[in-house]
């Protein structure tokens, strides 16, 4: 181990200053709240359920100017994507995840649009990808990078798409992790929390959308998803 | 950079007569001032969450050399190498280390203020490096080859007119008028700097100790391009970032937005634990985190303490009628407003910047509004009084304190100069009933007039109200 980390570490003991008796205990609390993580204060409005839980999300997500579409089941994700790419006047191109929900969604079979799945590139105006779960509280989505599923989906192109099982919905940030804790290979590489569409204030006077990352976020809430 | 906090009094007359920085720290008022004000009102459990927060925030300082090791622990096992650095130099010297193994040119870089405060950008450009700052505030200012003006909006003193300029010279082509415009053009520019980049650099808001995660905070979706495109993800941040679990980090990210912006959450939070995963295709082939130390383990003893709390979320600036009044710049090194005139004594030392404790009508509100509840007020005493004991204020100044601190030590004496003082004000000014000038009060009567005394000083008032005891 360095040098630089030998000193560092001295200096916060010498400044921390515990006794013996003392460290004994905080060796025991830190093992204690490392080992069992505990949710902290959860606002009420992180503690619906239901479909109280669901509109919640949904005008949540609204007012940081996420579209967002209820869709009755699966079968319906091919039509509302198709009708999101025109709506928006984009190219019939995306590039996918290899998410089994989409997989099933058989889009590739569209003859005018043009599918890939993987990696988007520089010149791949939209990506379609899918969450792990939508958060009430602020309506924001959770992301999680897998071999099927490339982070940057959401994050490079012009335009992302979004699909949220609506039964994914939760109140808070913690049930959020909560679903995801204890899973093979957690934590994700990745864990994207996605509130609205890219914005900046940095040039005034205005809030622009698309500063980095996507200018338009649709999302497509789907019911019945087995 | 080199500290110019010493020159505080002349850069804020200067700041203060400049209308641009005026309409700035105006937009400031009504935008982020109002939005905190709003988000904390439309979340009832808002204070609550507060003490949560500074509950969280000293236990971990108070067992912080345990969740380090606890936290290099799981980042090392998901294949994160980590860099501890004691100070500035150290710092540099690593981050240019990697960057050369790496064989890179080109350096991306999402916001970071432990970069700013090592003075990275010079030091790697210095070292043949292309730097390109991707936060669009941090890319303007880099454009204008200045410093941030404000944690959050490095770029707040600056115009859109002064804006189109600087891009129109650094991309060609006419200016632009409009915002969008000028987003749709920085968007396209920066994109390709992305691509080419061989290392990514970002800061990290907090480090998990738990899971072994860096946690990543914007509203540009920049962080994300920096560190997911190139083959190299190097973080850097402050030892105090690091939170027991992702739960504790939570109760810190419902206050850091609303504190700052006045935003619910910001538009991208994302917990990073290690590099591409062998089955995955894409993310970072390596990632590196260098661990800063500067001086902030001495402040774990001391009154400081409370000072490692701050999550950099700018609210005790946006409410500082000083800052208001003079913008960022005036303070002369990277940390400005409240939570600056704390750490830049920490950081460069207080004989290089006794005057930023001063900048201060100790107001309270900066305290007030800091989500994790830090006593600014007291720190800047703190520093105040030590300023004062290594004599480094002009000798005018501690004259008058000492005199003055003579007199209070002495009610008799003092009740006595207070008197004469009063009785010959209110005799030279019976007729107008105010002074236009007055002397040594310069400061004062400059602006306005100084009303003159009638009758009894308070002291002899009080005591006569309260029938003759004191």
């Amino acid at each position: 181990m360095s040098e630089a980390r030998t000193a560092v570490l001295a200096r916060i003991r010498a400044q921390l200053a515990r006794g013996s008796e003392a460290e004994a205990a905080a060796v025991a609390d830190v093992a204690a709240r490392l080992g069992r993580p505990t949710a902290n204060l959860v606002p009420a409005r992180g503690r619906v359920a239901g479909e109280a839980c669901v509109a919640q999300f949904e005008a949540m997500a609204r007012k940081v100017g996420t579209e967002v579409e209820r869709l009755a089941g699966p079968e319906a994700i091919r039509p509302a994507v198709l009708a999101a790419l025109r709506r928006h006047n984009l190219p019939m191109r995306l590039v996918r995840a290899a998410d089994p929900l989409l997989e099933a969604a058989g889009l590739e079979a569209e003859p005018l649009l043009e599918v890939r799945t993987g990696v988007p590139e520089e010149a791949d105006p939209t990506g379609l990808t899918v969450a792990l779960a939508g958060i009430a509280e602020t309506g924001t989505l959770l992301l999680a990078s897998a071999a099927e599923r490339p982070t940057l989906l959401a994050f490079l192109p012009e335009t992302s798409l979004v699909v949220l099982p609506t039964e994914a919905i939760v109140g808070s940030y913690e049930e959020a992790w909560a679903r995801l804790r204890g899973r093979p290979g957690w934590p994700p590489r990745s864990v994207n929390l996605i509130t609205g569409p890219s914005r900046t204030g940095d040039i005034p006077p205005s809030i622009e959308l698309g500063a980095h990352g996507p200018k338009r976020l649709i999302l497509f809430l789907v019911d019945r998803v087995a | 950079m080199e500290p110019q906090s010493l020159a505080f009094r002349t850069r804020a007359r200067r700041a203060i007569a400049d209308p641009v920085i005026a309409t700035a720290m105006q937009r400031l008022e009504t935008g982020w001032q109002l939005g905190r004000a709003r988000a904390a009102a439309a979340l009832p459990e808002f204070d609550a969450l507060r003490d949560a927060a500074v509950a969280i925030k000293n236990h971990a300082l108070s067992h912080l050399d345990l969740y380090l090791e606890a936290f290099e622990r799981r980042f090392a096992e998901r294949g994160g190498v980590i860099h501890w650095a004691r100070d500035a130099a150290e710092a540099r010297a690593i981050a240019l280390s990697i960057c050369r193994e790496a064989g890179a040119k080109t350096v991306t870089k999402s916001k970071s203020m432990v970069a700013e405060e090592i003075g990275l950008n010079p030091f790697l450009e210095a070292s043949g490096l292309q730097v390109v700052e991707t936060d669009l505030g941090e890319y303007v200012i880099q454009l204008a080859g200045e410093v941030p003006s404000h944690l959050v909006g490095p770029a707040v003193h600056m115009t859109r007119e002064r804006i189109a300029e600087l891009f129109a010279k650094a991309h060609g082509g006419p200016p632009k008028q409009e915002s969008a415009a000028l987003v749709a053009e920085a968007r396209q520019v920066l994109r390709r700097r992305y691509l080419e980049a061989d290392v990514g650099i970002t800061g990290a808001n907090f480090l998990i100790a738990e899971t072994g995660s860096i946690v990543t905070v914007t509203n540009e979706g920049n962080a994300e391009l920096t560190q997911g495109l190139p083959r190299i993800h190097l973080a850097i941040t402050g030892i105090e970032k690091v939170v027991p679990t992702v739960e504790d980090a939570f109760t810190l990210l419902r206050l850091l937005a609303r504190s700052a912006t006045g935003q619910e959450f910001a538009g991208y939070t994302t917990f990073l634990t290690g590099p591409k995963r062998p089955e995955e295709r894409d993310g970072p082939q390596a990632m590196h985190l260098i661990l800063l130390d500067n001086g902030r383990s001495s402040m774990l003893g001391g009154a400081m303490r409370e000072m490692l709390r701050c999550i950099r979320c700018g609210a005790c600036m946006n409410h500082c009628p000083v800052y208001l009044a003079t913008g960022g710049h005036a303070y002369g090194w990277v940390y400005v407003g409240p939570m600056g005139s704390v750490l830049t004594p920490q950081f460069v030392g207080i004989d290089k910047a006794w005057t930023l404790p001063n900048a201060s009508t100790f107001c309270g509100r900066c305290e007030e509004v800091c989500p994790v509840r830090i006593p600014l007020p007291k720190l800047m005493r703190h520093w105040r009084e030590e300023a004062h004991r290594r004599g480094l204020a002009p000798p005018t100044a501690r004259a008058g304190l000492g005199l003055w601190g003579f007199l209070a030590r002495r009610p008799r004496l003092y009740r006595l100069a207070t008197r004469a003082a009063a009785a010959l004000l209110g005799a030279l000014g019976r007729r107008r009933g105010r002074f236009g000038r007055l002397p040594l009060a310069a400061g004062w009567t400059g602006s306005r007039d100084f009303p003159a005394p009638e009758g009894q000083t308070f002291a002899a008032q009080w005591r006569a109200r309260r029938g003759g005891r004191p």
